[in-house]
């Protein structure tokens, strides 16, 4: 199975998963993420790497942070930048999704953003374009259904090495709802590649995928066990919908056994770091105490986010 | 017309017979085989000399796409295209639009076929109206006008006091039942199959129990009822463990398995290839182990291809939102010799689970090649290797899972009623 991101030469040609990639593009990433960082801090915050390249950000599901998040990271590489918030499914009357893209091409789109309520719809756009000849257009998945969303990944994995360093030292807790997300399948690709020591999945059985060890996880039902020792506790959102039915009776229940206090966190190490994707459900999936305690990183994580979304850009459109 | 076909390996699976012999055809049926009758002037000589002759493939399920879907297929393009497959006979699901739920529909789409004069077309009709599992149809009507036994299609059944009642009705009368056994809630929104794939890919999934717990029930409802039976498109182990079990028993029940899950598992998927959204999905490998040892001991009666072909427009979308279903008429025969080759299945046995088993099921007078049987015929050159390519299917559907790849076994001569209806 060819890797569909990869050109004959082994570099990026398109961002649609972690799975597959190879460390040393990930590591390539990441580094190229550390001096974009600091460019947030200058006055101008602008670098012309991408002058003159149209960059599409292409939502076909809303979202507020990932779209801003990357208009800013295309902006400070001096990339114009179009956003397309289309909210509907592709199934919906009217336009299909890849006659949508033919026509931005026609535009002479440079790079494509996507974000789509259905897994995989990245990879067909890809496919598309390389099928008809236009392989110079590069594709970055900015969430795809329940698959993948890899720039989060990435941001994940850079802030988890700005604090932590070696990987094949940690223990990296996952909570909640790893069942729908696609924040928690990028990430736990991305750390089995740096050769994290230990992931876990902590989470009820209803919010936890068939044969989810597979992915190279250790499964705890019960929230204790799960966080004893770890150095990183990655809680993710749990989507308002999915908190009463037949997932979960309620959100107090659920923040009963996997919401994340200080007194649970007290289980993991001394020197533990709190991540979460956001946006965040405070009273939910975790505490505010937590959320704004000393031990968190969620703000950080969305500052490094526009520096790795920064460095996917720059390699995408320098190659 | 007198034809001969001659000199070519005879396999006809029914009547145990497998050796080089000449066949001689008159009016439509089978004359002799391997002595020339008296008397006999030969109007025109087939040479199949390094090839198969075999009774003509029977497909049980084969989507025409007539009624409602012509832009995915027409009677023409798919008749075309079961007789370029050497298929002579194929029964058809009752999922078009609308269902064959009603005695004109059934009598025009016979008629139609017929017209054509390519293969034996036998409708299956909907066990309830419009497939919506609420009314049961006029089984009675629909019989008369040509239907041979009666199913839901891959459309969901989820109260089991209609399906009750559907089988008990039908039993009554001595139709046939043919069931996908998947219950409706359990698999709702599914598309995969609920394993490592599915969960890598972010796919929302099917558990694989969703068959067997189907399958308990249709059993015990078979049991109550006395009501005959077919499985259609067995996908799980443990899906082949209970219809094993179940005709152990003594169950009146027979059951198939479509070509491409012989051959395929999840893994296939690959980047979200919409040619493997199939339904039911694509499983596990060990499943489809399962399945191809089930078809070589015959708990699995038969192999259709579950020919469905879609227009490109409903595949090039993200694989969920993509049309399950692929085409399968010209890859029956390929993929039946591929699985013989592979698991060791002796060539007439692999035919049978193409022609005489079909037929058996199907209860039609087909399949077979004794002396004064229908001359419906298939000739084809079974160390042939050809590239599934878009241009080399008939069928108007280009979707298959095996595009680009090669298969072995291609199909020479058809015959349908002692007439050439296709030469490859």
């Amino acid at each position: 199975m060819a890797n569909p991101q990869l050109n004959d030469k082994g570099e990026l040609t398109h961002l649609l998963t972690l799975e597959g990639l190879p460390r040393e593009v990930i590591g390539r990433i990441l580094d190229t993420a550390v001096p974009f960082v600091s460019i947030a801090e200058r006055d101008v915050k602008k670098v012309p790497l991408l002058r003159g390249k149209t960059v599409f950000n292409l939502f076909f599901e809303n979202s507020t942070r990932t779209r801003t998040t990357f208009e800013i990271a295309a902006k400070r590489l001096s990339a114009d930048v179009i956003n397309l918030n289309i909210g509907v499914s592709s199934t919906s009357k009217g336009e299909t999704l890849l006659d949508t893209i033919d026509n931005l091409v026609a535009m002479n789109a440079d790079m494509f953003v996507v974000r789509h309520g259905q897994s995989g719809a990245p990879h067909l756009i890809a496919r598309h374009l390389s099928a008809s000849g236009r392989a110079g257009i590069h594709v970055i998945n900015a969430g795809d259904g329940r698959h993948a969303h890899p720039t989060q990944g990435l941001l994940d994995l850079f802030t988890i090495r700005h604090y932590k360093r070696d990987f094949g030292a940690l223990t990296v807790a996952i909570v909640g709802d790893l069942l729908h997300s696609r924040v928690a399948r990028s990430l736990i690709h991305g750390l089995s590649t740096l050769g994290t020591a230990e992931i876990r999945a902590i989470g009820p059985q209803t919010l936890l995928p068939a044969a989810v060890e597979s992915l190279g996880v250790h499964v705890f039902h019960d929230m204790g066990d799960g966080l004893r020792g770890a150095d990183v506790v990655v809680m993710l959102r749990l989507q308002s919908e999915r908190m009463k039915g037949a997932l979960l009776p309620s959100p107090g229940e659920f923040f009963k056994h996997y919401g994340l206090t200080q007194d649970k966190l007290k289980l993991a190490k001394p020197d533990a770091i709190v991540m979460h994707p956001g946006p965040m459900n405070r009273g939910v999936e975790i505490d505010s105490a937590v959320a704004d305690g000393k031990h968190s990183v969620i703000l950080p994580q969305v500052t490094f986010g526009i520096a790795v979304r920064m460095a996917v850009m720059s390699m995408l459109g320098a190659g | 017309m007198k034809i001969e076909i001659a000199n070519g390996r005879l396999i006809d699976p029914r009547n145990d017979f497998d050796r080089k012999a000449t066949l001689f055809i008159s009016g439509g049926k089978v004359a002799a085989i391997g002595s020339t009758p008296e008397g006999w002037r030969s109007e025109r000589v087939l040479d199949a000399g390094g090839l198969i002759v075999c009774p003509g493939l029977i497909d049980v399920s084969a989507r025409l796409r007539e009624p409602g879907f012509e832009y995915k297929a027409t009677l023409e393009s798919e008749m075309h295209a079961a007789i370029a497959g050497g298929v002579t006979s194929l029964a058809c699901p009752p999922d078009t639009d609308p269902p064959l739920d009603e005695p004109g529909l059934v009598e025009m789409l016979k008629h139609r076929a017929r017209s054509l004069d390519c293969a034996h077309v036998y409708p299956i009709g909907a066990l309830t109206v419009g497939l919506k599992g609420e009314t049961i149809t006029e089984m009675g009507e629909l019989s008369e006008a040509g239907c041979i036994a009666f199913s839901h299609a891959d459309a969901p059944l989820a109260d089991t006091q209609i399906l009750l009642r559907a089988m008990q009705y039908a039993a009554t009368f001595g139709y046939r039942v043919w069931l996908r056994p998947q219950d409706a809630h359990l698999a709702r929104g599914g598309v995969a199959h609920d394993g490592e794939v599915a969960t890598r890919l972010g796919l929302a999934a099917v558990p694989p129990f969703a068959e067997t717990i189907a399958l308990d029930t249709i059993f015990a409802l078979a049991r109550a009822t006395g009501s005959r039976v077919h499985i259609a498109r067995l996908s799980t182990q443990d899906g082949v463990a209970l219809v094993r079990d179940a005709k152990r028993t003594g169950l009146a029940v027979t059951c198939d398995v479509a070509a491409n899950h012989v051959h395929l598992c999840d893994t296939d998927i690959g980047w979200f290839n919409a040619n493997c959204h199939l339904v039911p999905p694509l499983r596990s490998a060990r499943d489809r182990d399962a399945l191809r040892a089930g078809l070589a001991d015959g708990t699995i009666d038969l192999m259709c291809s579950d020919h469905t072909p879609v227009d490109d427009d409903a595949k090039q979308l993200p694989f969920a939102e993509s049309e399950a279903g692929a085409t399968g008429l010209e890859l029956l025969l390929p993929l039946t010799l591929k699985w013989a080759n592979e698991a060791k299945v002796p060539l007439a046995s692999a035919l049978s689970r193409i022609t005489a088993d079909p037929a058996r099921v199907l209860g039609i007078e087909a399949g077979h090649l004794g002396v004064d049987a229908s001359a419906d015929i298939c000739v084809f050159d079974p160390d042939k290797w050809w590239t599934v390519e878009r241009s080399s299917l008939k069928s108007q559907g280009k979707n298959t899972p095996f595009l680009g790849l090669e298969l072995p076994g291609k199909v020479k001569y058809t015959l349908v009623g002692g007439e050439v209806v296709y030469t490859g």
